[in-house]
C-alpha cells in the first residue's frame, strides 16, 4: 500500500476540521472498503482520518424510530434484538452480507459508500468510466453476468453491492450527514445517483461531509418483512439477485408493501410501482407475480445477464410469500 | 515511522509503525509471531483471522496504528500455558486440514464464533466459518471439529 499519513481525531468537530483542512483526505472506519480499493491501485488519499473514536456507534431505539450510528457494526446492528423484532428485513439483509469477520469490521456509514464489485472497475487496467470519465466500459462487451438491469446509462452498468442499504430504502431511512454548513438530513433513496454521464458521482454527499446516523422512521410494513438473496453459493458472495419485501394487512387485504431490490441495480432500488400493484389485494400468487412483473418493466437485459430477469421476479414472488406465509 | 505498543497475546510489544502498515504485517514482521498467515491480503481468505478485543476480524484489511489500545490475540495466544485450547484439540481429533495453511485462521475463527454464541446447527456453523476458505477442502472435518467444540461449550 502506498505512504499516507493517518489522524485520529476525538471527535466529530475535529474530523470534519481535518477534513476541510488536508486536501484529498479521507474517512477510515471499518477499512475493509477503503484498504481494499487502496491495494488495488484505485484511490491513494494522501491523508486518512480514523474517525472510530468518534461517539457515533449507539443504536438507539424508542417507539418513533430505530436510530443506528454510522460507527455501529455490521453485526453489532444485526444482532441487535431490537432491530430483529422492528426490522427484521434490515437485520437479515446485514447478516447476508459478507462474512463474520467483514461484519465485525465494516460499519453503517462505510456500508453506505461502498463502492462497486465490477471488475472491471476494480482492475486498473480496464476501461472504465467510474473510475476516470470518458475512458469508456469494458463491461458492456466483457463479462457482465453480475451486472445491472435497471438505472444503468451507456457510460455505467455496474451494481450496487450493498444488501443493507437495499432494506434502508425500503425502510425509508433517512441519513444523517454533518458538515461544514451544519447538519443535513436525506432520504437514503435520494441520497444515490443512477451513474447517467457521470458515473464517478455515486451518491449526495459532498465535499467535507460526514455520515453520522442512519434513522429508520416506524412505519407500517417493517415488522412482517424479509430480506431474500440468491447467489451463486450459499454464503459469503454478493448478490445475483436479492429483494427486501414487507407486507401488512388488514384481515386477507394488504394494506401497506415495501419492495426493494438488490444485485440488479445501480443503486439499492426501490420498486414503488410494485408497491403500490399490492396494496388494496388480497395475497395470492397471481398478484406477487405481477408487483414482480412491475418492477422488471424497465430492466434492460445484456447478453450474460438477461436470466437475472426472471431470477428477480421469482426472487420478488418467494419473498412475498416467505413474509405472507412465514419462511 | 512512530514508536507504538501493540498488545498480543498478553503481552506488550514495542514495535515501529508505518501507517500503512497492516495489521497483519506488523504482526509478522515487526512482533515476529508468524503463525497468523497472509492468503489473499484483500479481505477476501480468512487466513490473517485475528481477535481483537475478543471478536474475529480479518488483520490484512486493518491498519496497525489504529489497533495499539487493543487487546489482539493470535493464534500462539489461543492455547494457554502450553496447553491446546480446546478448538485446536478438536482439529487435531477430526484430521480438519490438509495442506494447513487456513488453518491458523480456521481455527482463530471457530475461536470468535464460539465467543459470539450464535450458530449452533451445522447450517449456522458453516454459515458462521464461511469467511475462512479452505483450498483443500477439508470442510467436512473442519465442521466436524467446530461442532464438537460448540457443543462442549453448551451454546
Amino acid at each position: 500500500m502506498q505512504a499516507f499519513e493517518l489522524l485520529q481525531p476525538a471527535d466529530t468537530h475535529e474530523a470534519l476540521e481535518m477534513l476541510a483542512r488536508y486536501k484529498d483526505a479521507a474517512f477510515i472506519a471499518g477499512g475493509t472498503t477503503l484498504l481494499d480499493i487502496m491495494k488495488c491501485g484505485l484511490a491513494a488519499p494522501p491523508t486518512l482520518i480514523d474517525i472510530t473514536a468518534l461517539p457515533l456507534a449507539s443504536i438507539e431505539a424508542d417507539h418513533n424510530r430505530v436510530r443506528i450510528g454510522a460507527l455501529a457494526r455490521n453485526s453489532d446492528i444485526a444482532y441487535d434484538a431490537r432491530v430483529q423484532k422492528q426490522l427484521p428485513m434490515l437485520a437479515q439483509a446485514f447478516l447476508a452480507g459478507a462474512s463474520p469477520q467483514l461484519r465485525n469490521m465494516a460499519t453503517m456509514g462505510g456500508n453506505l459508500l461502498q463502492r462497486t464489485r465490477c471488475t472491471y472497475f476494480r482492475d486498473p487496467a480496464a476501461a472504465c468510466n467510474k473510475r476516470a470519465g470518458g475512458a469508456g466500459c469494458d463491461a458492456f462487451e466483457g463479462f457482465h453476468r453480475m451486472h445491472a438491469l435497471l438505472g444503468t446509462s451507456d457510460a455505467c452498468i455496474a451494481t450496487h453491492a450493498s444488501d443493507a442499504a437495499v432494506a434502508l430504502v425500503a425502510l425509508d431511512a433517512v441519513v444523517e450527514i454533518e458538515g461544514p454548513a451544519g447538519k443535513r438530513r436525506v432520504p437514503l433513496e435520494h441520497f444515490y445517483r443512477t451513474p447517467g454521464e457521470t458515473p464517478s458521482i455515486e451518491n449526495d454527499l459532498a465535499a467535507g461531509e460526514l455520515i453520522a446516523a442512519v434513522e429508520i422512521p416506524h412505519a407500517p410494513a417493517q415488522r412482517h418483512s424479509t430480506y431474500l438473496k440468491v447467489r451463486d453459493r450459499a454464503s459469503y458472495e454478493f448478490a445475483l439477485t436479492s429483494a427486501a419485501a414487507g407486507l401488512e394487512f388488514e384481515g386477507e387485504i394488504i394494506t401497506s408493501a415495501r419492495l426493494a431490490l438488490g444485485g440488479v441495480a445501480t443503486i439499492p432500488w426501490r420498486s414503488r410501482d410494485a408497491e403500490e400493484a399490492l396494496v388494496g389485494k388480497a395475497p395470492d400468487e397471481d398478484v406477487f407475480r405481477q408487483a414482480a412483473e412491475i418492477a422488471l418493466s424497465g430492466a434492460v437485459p445484456r447478453r450474460d445477464n438477461a436470466f437475472k430477469v426472471e431470477l428477480a421476479k421469482r426472487t420478488i414472488v418467494r419473498a412475498l410469500q416467505i413474509v405472507e406465509r412465514g419462511p | 515511522m512512530a514508536k507504538s505498543e501493540l498488545k498480543v497475546n498478553g503481552a506488550k510489544y514495542d514495535v515501529e509503525l508505518e501507517p500503512n502498515v497492516t495489521l497483519l504485517d506488523a504482526l509478522r514482521e515487526r512482533v515476529g509471531l508468524t503463525g497468523t498467515k497472509k492468503g489473499c491480503d484483500f479481505g477476501q481468505c480468512g487466513a490473517c483471522t485475528v481477535l481483537v478485543n475478543g471478536r474475529r476480524i480479518l488483520s490484512c484489511m486493518a491498519l496497525a496504528m489504529m489497533h495499539v489500545k487493543d487487546e489482539i490475540t493470535t493464534i500462539e495466544g489461543v492455547g494457554k500455558n502450553g496447553t491446546l485450547h480446546p478448538i485446536q484439540t478438536a482439529f487435531i481429533e477430526h484430521d480438519a486440514f490438509q495442506c494447513g495453511y487456513c488453518t491458523a485462521g480456521q481455527i482463530v475463527s471457530a475461536v470468535g464464533l464460539i465467543n459470539e454464541g450464535h450458530a449452533v446447527t451445522d447450517d449456522e456453523i458453516r454459515e458462521a466459518m464461511s469467511g475462512n476458505l479452505c483450498r483443500c477442502g477439508a470442510y467436512v472435518n473442519i465442521l466436524a471439529a467446530v461442532r464438537q467444540e460448540v457443543r462442549r461449550a453448551g451454546i
